[in-house]
């Protein structure tokens, strides 16, 4: 197993090589890219939540002077009845563009029906006045339990439930029934001696990243199609693209614009595919950008759930069985993270009877898309609640139940992998440990909860390329867009092998044609996979530096060894140089060095994260104030402990919005009321106080200095945790989210 | 955004004239905050914007201890603040001008723009009409000027006819042992949007022991924002006391007719009115309290 050992870069906090560019304004995002002959796309979305499309007349917006050229969903090539391969997940074609055109049904209001390119963004968007649709309007679905109805108006006439194997007869909304059984769940709740079963309910949520969606997108000549974006994968972008226009990667290029957030809602491709299309009418470069409208209403939030969650223990505190029942919204089309949900809910503990059913439900709501840790935060709120509930009956304290059945190595996950060493003891031990934990909390109306979440996080694959520089630095060529500092922790890991200092690394996130493949940033995957990559090129570097040393030196090549940045010489010659200098000696000893690096790893290892939180409650208003906040995770190693906070803190900030207030709100027609930062209500710094993150480290035997991923695991206990504090401090469980003022006063009884 | 003509008036009669001649197309454009983006998300139609800011008289922020206070139409929310005899007189009118918006949205937004924005929910106004404010309205046929609380009509309208435009509000000078106080309920602590707001002033006796009189106004409880008249009068020689303040909080309540909306539900605004009123009146008795 990996020792927690002494490192010379990682570890320590070097400035961001991408920082200065970004706080200072010079660095380039998708909406500042410029081309000679730039046309400006535009967006027609549908007014209806749900609605048949009989026809689209572009007749008059094509007529309106500075118009070049409008798209439907005719324009696409036709999807037929395809599976497509997008690497990480199947799925079907024509769901894939339906989302991005709709063909027959609008499902969403928001959902793209039609699309201009004009001279300039104001004709554009007067053109799309000019499109005439003419829809039948049908009833919106508009939540999942109604979904489930056998009599709720259907989404799509083909869908059929498959439930464990078998496909029902009549179609439904319910795309798909999971589950996952351990042991003997009824013989578990019969040893029980207490048992809680509760419901709970949480919100449509958005990621709220800053940057809004965009796309420039240009033909050349022979046909090349060129992309540059805002994206967290550019190579899925050219796989989506490639699938959803029948055209060959070979003739795609994506170049990854910087991003200004993406949360996993950067995932999926929307306006993408629409560019080049609209490139591909006007034979110029078209440039889409998306507005915060467009992207509320228009873009994958994470979805509204409906959870049963029943646990029963032993006086003495041992969880004896655990039962959840997880509906979720997938939106328009199937894909919801149930799955994910499914996986994480039990994670924290052992258990050995467990049963989980998962419910994947279309709704009239935008398509669904990942959003840290997809599917767990939902899944989370419901079973740490209820564990806190049977605590507090039990008189145990919180985190000590948490430890009676903590998870371990070697122990087995409902849905079947066994754990590998994982961090989920000593993040529980660090939070008790914790001043914040001890201290005084008993104020009116003050609280404190804890919660502790799991996510699993990925490997998958990436590549890294090292051209060494004469002057002994050298520049690392890689695909993984940069969302939270990865420029810098992958850097780090190529500089520890180097023996030189990060500063010496020039870090590169390049287009899909100068790199090997790369998958997406996300899965909290890009320090831990990229990273490897990177350590992989490093030690290729390294190899070859040391058969240069020995060419230069005339010794064997077992001879060399590396140490401290110097190459030497054992067993006779007493010779020394180093890194630098060695570098600048590559021509005369057999020309430059370029080293390589691919990885596809399996042992992502799995994070685990306990927050503790203090807060008041004003018992007149309902509103909540977060006091003091403390978010312990297990890291791994933490490459560069300031990104890791960075993550630990956005995450437990995302978390307490979604706790709080946000929320999509619908009216009846489904209409999304609150479409803007105005009245989506994130918190802001002045309702949040200084999130304290405690980086604990066990190291992952899957990564050679022991990553795990941290960007997800964060927003996975906050929902709970504050649902539990509310309950310390006003004697009231909240079941729904969010736990927004006017709730609160209901749960209360005041109005 | 659509095209629009701008055009900047240098006096009041060239405004009018110009307001006069283009009619429902035209619209005033102070500090912009509302309606630029009204304009941009295609809320608002206008053809004309007419600038007023280089007009001298609806830029006259002029304070008198005897005479009260001149608050140009056009002046931006960041330089009544700064203005100190201005926090002592009006305490309540500076809660509203340091909530409107962010620091960047003071330095370009103005009250007498709140007030012909005419939002229910809008901060301006209640402070405005607890103050004793009065409108001071420009047209074809002169001046003519009217109680803030009679200036609003309905969301986004306002009693401005053809031609007319406002030029300024006049507050009187604070009596003695006198203050008021302004809040309004937002779930986060920025960047929102009244759920409720509620103003008060209250003018007490020597001992500070006794209301002589009193005023409530509501925000976003109805179409426009609302002069609590009758709750007001209840306090009205009252020894100050909960029960006094509950039962002029109850009958704030009851004059609210607030609607569900993203914002809030109407029965929880109901609720707000109550706790909001009661915390105004204290707001404000406690700064009298506190004064010397």
């Amino acid at each position: 197993m990996l020792e927690n050992k002494e490192y010379k870069v990682i570890g320590t906090r070097p400035i961001r090589h991408d920082g200065v560019d970004k706080v200072t304004g010079r660095a380039l995002y998708g909406a500042d890219f410029q081309a000679a002959g730039l046309l400006h796309g535009r967006v027609l979305r549908s007014p209806h939540a749900h609605a048949r499309i009989i026809s689209i007349d572009t007749s008059r917006a094509e007529a309106l002077p500075g118009v070049k050229g409008v798209v439907t969903a005719k324009d696409l090539p036709d999807p037929g009845d395809k599976i497509a391969d997008l690497g990480e997940g199947a799925v079907n074609l024509k769901y894939l563009c339906d989302n991005i055109l709709a063909s027959d049904k609008a499902l969403y209001k928001g959902h793209a029906v039609a699309a201009v390119a004009a001279t300039n963004p104001h004709i554009a968007e007067e053109a799309c006045t000019l499109i005439d649709v003419e829809y039948e309007v049908l009833p919106p679905v508009l939540e999942v339990r109604q979904a489930m109805e056998p009599d709720a108006p259907l989404l799509h006439d083909h869908i059929r439930t498959t439930s464990l194997g078998e496909t029902a007869d009549e179609p439904s909304n319910v795309a798909s029934h999971i589950q996952h059984k351990l042991g003997d769940p009824e013989k578990g709740f019969a040893e029980a001696d207490v048992i809680i079963e509760r419901e709970f309910v949480t919100g449509t949520v958005h990621q709220g990243y800053i940057e809004p969606h965009n796309a420039t997108a240009h033909y050349n000549q022979d046909g090349q199609l060129t992309i540059w974006c805002s994206t967290q994968g550019a190579f899925t972008v050219r796989e989506q693209v490639a699938e959803i226009l029948q055209y060959p990667i070979s003739k795609i290029k994506v170049v990854p614009m910087e991003i200004g957030g993406g949360f996993g809602g950067k995932i999926s491709v929307y306006i993408k595919p629409v560019a080049a299309l609209l490139a591909k009418k006007t034979g110029k470069p078209v440039k889409v950008l998306m507005n915060r409208a467009d992207v509320f209403e228009g873009t994958g939030p994470t979805p509204a759930s409906f959870i049963r969650v029943k646990m029963g223990a032993t006086n003495e505190g041992k969880i004896t069985a655990a039962e959840a029942y997880l509906a979720f919204e997938a939106g328009a089309y199937p894909g919801s993270p149930v799955g994910p949900g499914a996986m994480c809910i039990f994670a924290p503990y052992n258990i050995e009877n467990v049963i989980i059913d998962g419910y994947d439900v279309v709704v009239n709501k935008p398509k669904t898309a990942p959003y840290r840790a997809p599917g767990a935060p939902n899944a989370a709120f419901g079973s740490e609640t209820v564990v806190d509930e049977i605590a507090e009956k039990l008189g145990i304290d919180p985190l000590e139940i948490r430890l009676l059945n903590a998870a371990k190595a070697g122990d087995r996950r409902a849905d079947g992998p066994v754990h590998p060493r994982i961090g989920c003891i000593e993040t529980v031990e660090a939070a008790k440990a914790h001043p914040h934990y001890t201290a005084p909390n008993g104020k009116k109306h003050h609280g404190r909860g804890v919660a502790s979440g799991y996510w699993f996080n990925i490997g998958l694959e990436s590549s890294v390329t090292i051209n060494v520089n004469a002057d002994g630095t050298i520049n690392l060529i890689e695909g993984s867009t940069d969302i939270g500092g990865t420029r810098a922790s992958i850097a780090m890991q190529a500089a520890e092998v180097l023996g030189i200092s990060a500063e010496s690394v020039n870090p590169s996130v390049v287009d899909t044609e100068s790199v090997g493949y790369t998958a997406v940033t996300g899965g909290s995957r890009t320090t831990y996979a990229t990273g490897y990559a990177a350590y992989e090129a490093a030690q290729d570097v390294k190899r070859q530096m040391i058969a240069r040393a020995a060419k230069l030196w005339e010794v064997d090549e077992a001879n060399v060894q590396f140490a401290d940045g110097e190459f030497s010489s054992i067993n006779g010659k007493e010779e020394q140089i180093s890194f630098r200098d060695l570098c600048g000696r590559l021509g005369e000893t057999g020309g430059p060095i370029v080293g390589s690096g691919t990885v596809n790893p399996g042992g992502a290892g799995g994070a685990y994260a306990t927050h503790v939180v203090d807060v008041a409650v004003d018992e007149e208003t309902g509103k909540v104030d977060i006091l003091r906040y403390t978010a312990v995770q297990d890291a791994g190693k933490a490459i560069h402990p300031s990104y890791v906070e960075g993550q630990i803190q956005g995450g437990a900030v995302q978390g307490i919005g979604w706790a709080l207030n946000e929320e999509y709100i619908y009216n009846a027609e489904g209409e999304m009321t609150n479409a803007s930062f105005l009245d989506y209500r994130m918190p802001t710094c002045l309702d949040l106080p200084m999130i304290d993150a405690v980086i604990v480290e066990v190291p992952n035997p899957g990564h050679p200095y022991g990553v795990r991923g941290v960007g997800e695991v964060p927003i996975v206990p906050p929902m709970a945790a504050i649902a539990n504090a509310i309950y310390d401090a006003i004697g009231v469980r909240m079941t729904e989210l969010p736990m927004s003022p006017d709730r609160l006063l209901k749960a209360m009884g005041k109005i | 955004m659509r095209d629009f003509s701008y055009i900047a008036a240098t006096t009041i009669p060239e405004a009018v004239a110009l307001l006069d001649a283009k009619g429902e197309s035209a619209r005033i454009l102070a500090g912009g905050t509302d309606l630029i983006v009204q304009v941009r998300e295609a809320r608002r139609d206008v053809d004309w914007m007419i600038d007023i800011k280089s007009i001298p008289e609806v830029n006259d922020l002029n304070y008198n201890a005897t005479t009260g206070l001149t608050l140009g139409a056009a002046v931006e929310c960041y330089k009544i603040y700064a203005d100190d005899a201005i926090c002592d007189a009006y305490p309540g009118l500076i809660d509203a001008t340091q909530i409107i918006g962010g620091t960047a949205i003071q330095g370009r937004a103005a009250v007498g723009g709140n007030l012909c924005n005419a939002s229910p929910a809008a901060d301006g106004i209640p402070p405005l009409i607890v103050l004793n404010a009065s409108c001071v309205i420009a047209g074809p046929n002169g001046l003519r000027e009217l109680p803030v609380e009679d200036f609003c009509t309905a969301p986004g309208q306002t009693v401005l006819g053809k031609g007319e435009m406002l030029v300024s509000m006049k507050v009187p000078a604070p009596a003695s042992n006198s203050s008021s106080y302004y809040l309004r309920f937002i779930p986060r602590n920025e960047m929102d949007i009244a759920v409720v707001g509620a103003g008060a002033s209250v003018t007490l006796d020597a001992a500070k022991q006794t209301i002589v009189s009193a005023r409530i106004a509501l925000a976003a409880v109805a179409p426009t924002p609302l002069f609590a008249e009758e709750a007001s009068a209840l306090l009205a020689g009252q020894e100050i006391s909960d029960a006094a303040i509950d039962a002029a909080a109850e009958a704030a309540q009851a004059i609210a007719r607030p609607i569900s909306d993203m914002r809030g539900t109407a029965e929880q605004r109901t609720h707000l009115v109550g706790v909001l009123t009661r915390r105004a009146l204290n707001g404000a008795i406690q700064r009298v309290r506190e004064t010397t």
